[in-house]
């Protein structure tokens, strides 16, 4: 067990230090943006992940929290006189609030009447921010005048901004990794497996998913303000059920049994989209396209994946044969 | 008095085409227990194929069957081909309808472009018609009674048929049914066709009071999710209903509050999920 937590601090540390030296690496400012777009998206997945690896609830409508955040925080800021931190900090509250709102009415079902009416509610939210013009600007959107400057650090730069996602990128890994590790996590893994059993046990398993839903909702605020910084920018595109679909493709690309595996998805999805739109107009129809092929042929994501097929090559090799017993199939613990 | 009227016409014509939509939606999701998230963009299709037999000089009510039996078959060849490789896998299921929706959406834009293309009326049908004293807009009367027929049609079809009684066992006890010898996957693909066929037919209706456009899929699939989560899961009397309250709430929200129609929407299913979470005339919760 020791020899387990002193991995996973080394491994952490490596991800760390790769996350510090990657604008080094990378060079040019196209790839240091290309990067922190990887990390806003890794966020809203690892947020979106809350719900479905956690607590098996597949929702639609995740870029409603996003989007909420992101309108809250440049209508506060724009119109309403609010510095860049009482913004920040209100446009987390309201996105914590309407995912608390939302969660209510979504948890009156579970399974696919879950997700068709976290597709409602994001479609409705969506329909606000297109059609509610005298608020929300509709379809021209609500432009941010300038990023904040954070704890004196202008985030004007590439790379300032990379090292800001960056850094609230890790202080979310690591908050959702203790969560997972968690009785809260154990318990809510629980719901996912076993409902009855856990009702039977004593446990509130309506409390245990509101409370995921809710901390899934601040997490993907917490993304919607990242972004509301990256693109100074932010129109009913951010809420669509586009963005909700892209959000849980990367989660079910990488993979939602691991916590790796939705910041893999968001990754792969992420370039893939950059890449694809630089030369052709067609993403929509590769995103459905990547979609009927990750559910036929990949079901179970791409960490996951890779994971069980390196357990495999182990096995075969002869001297390990027996040594150690195969590790049950990859849980939440596995760090990048 | 006359602002009422129209309002009322309009949001019965408007509940027309969101039943015709919706039942089929209804039905689906009553028997393979999956919400089709291409609905939308399937109704939206019709209305393109529409817009292109009409450019040709196809009959209005010539092309409104064919592009449902086009868009019918398309449904076919996803529920075979696609949905029936996932059986039981129901979440898969519903993933792949989406993928299906956004590579539909896609392509209409690619081949019928961005602009949205205006579908006239039927010659014909494009004069008021006075009664009382008042004009109205004679072919969303038609509108109106075509899917009024469409519901009865569809009740007798439910209710009184052999097919329709191998249906009801089907949404009630699948396993059952098959043990009692019905062939519930063809049963399967003949509501998946004859729902989506519902939707493709309902797009060209559509066409002369809403147009063809980019985004129609996107603004059709939530009110026939708000029907359905409103209705009751697999009831044809729930879309029925459901389909005309949300379409006067969203009507009437549009004209008297523009900027909060959207929100307005949200009301019924917030009422229904708070007090009655399987809808109206469910029997199941969803």
């Amino acid at each position: 067990m020791r020899r387990e937590a002193a991995g996973a601090a080394v491994r952490g540390g490596l991800a760390l230090l790769g996350l510090a030296l990657l604008p080094w690496v990378l060079g040019g400012d196209f790839y240091v943006n290309l990067a922190s777009q990887v990390l806003i998206y890794a966020l809203l997945a690892l947020s979106l992940n809350l719900l479905i690896g956690a607590a098996g609830l597949t929702s639609l409508g995740h870029a409603a929290y996003l989007g909420i955040a992101a309108y809250a925080a440049a209508w506060l800021t724009g119109n309403a006189g609010f510095g860049a931190l009482p913004a920040a900090l209100a446009a987390l509250a309201i996105g914590t609030a309407s995912a608390a709102v939302f969660g209510v009415l979504a948890l009156r079902a579970s399974g696919l009447g879950f997700l068709m009416i976290t597709l409602a509610l994001g479609q409705i939210v969506w329909g606000v921010a297109y059609r509610w013009v005298s608020l929300t600007g509709g379809d021209n959107g609500i432009r941010l005048a300038d990023r904040p400057a954070v704890l004196g650090f202008d985030l004007g730069t590439p790379v300032a901004f990379y090292y800001f996602a960056a850094a609230v990128f890790a202080l979310a890994f690591l908050f959702l990794r203790r969560l997972a590790l968690s009785p809260l996590g154990a318990c809510l893994r629980g719901t996912k497996e076993q409902p009855r059993r856990m009702a039977m046990l004593g446990h509130h398993v309506w409390m245990l998913r509101w409370i995921a839903f809710v901390l899934a909702g601040f997490w993907g605020s917490v993304a919607g303000l990242l972004y509301l910084y990256y693109h100074k920018f932010v129109s009913p595109q951010a809420l669509s059920l586009q963005q909700s679909a892209e959000a849980l493709l990367m989660v079910l690309l990488g993979g939602s049994s691991t916590l790796a595996g939705p910041v893999v998805g968001a990754a792969v999805i992420t370039l893939v989209k950059n890449l694809v739109s630089s030369y052709v107009d067609r993403w929509l129809t590769l995103l459905g396209v990547i979609f009927v092929a990750v559910v036929v042929f990949m079901p179970q994501g791409i960490v996951p994946g890779l994971a069980g097929l390196l357990r495999r090559l182990r096995a075969l090799r002869p001297e390990r044969a027996g040594a150690a017993p195969p590790r049950a199939a990859a849980g939440h613990e596995a760090a990048p | 008095m006359q602002f009422w009227l129209i309002q009322t016409l309009n949001s019965l014509a408007l509940g027309g085409l969101l039943f015709l939509l919706s039942s089929g939606f209804s039905l689906i999701f009553g028997l393979q227990r999956i919400p089709n998230l291409a609905h939308g963009a399937l109704f939206m299709l019709g209305a393109y194929i529409g817009t292109s037999l009409l450019a040709r000089e196809v009959d209005f009510w010539l092309a409104a069957p064919l592009a449902g039996v086009l868009v019918g078959l398309l449904g076919v060849a996803l529920e075979r081909l696609v949905l029936r490789r996932l059986a039981g896998n129901e979440q898969g299921q519903v993933l792949v309808t989406l993928g299906v929706a956004f590579i539909i959406a896609d392509l209409c834009l690619l081949v019928w472009t961005g602009d949205p293309i205006p579908v006239p009326a039927p010659e014909g049908l494009r004069r008021p018609v006075f009664l009382f004293g008042f004009a109205f807009p004679t072919y969303r009367l038609v509108v109106l009674g075509i899917a009024v027929a469409a519901a009865i049609g569809l009740f007798l079809l439910m209710e009184r048929t052999r097919l329709g009684a191998m249906i009801r066992a089907g949404v009630d006890d699948p396993e059952m049914a098959r043990g009692v010898g019905i062939r519930v996957s063809g049963l399967f693909t003949t509501v998946f066709c004859l729902g989506v066929a519902l939707a493709g037919t309902a797009g060209v209706l559509g066409g002369p009071i809403l147009s063809a456009y980019p985004g129609l899929d996107a603004d059709m699939l939530p009110l026939a999710l708000v029907v359905v989560i409103l209705g009751g899961v697999g009831s044809l009397l729930g879309a029925f209903v459901g389909s005309f309250v949300v379409s006067s709430i969203y009507n009437f929200g549009t004209a008297l509050f523009p900027d909060l129609a959207y929100v307005i929407l949200f009301l019924p299913m917030v009422l229904a999920l708070v007090f009655k979470p399987e809808g109206l005339f469910g029997r199941v919760r969803a």
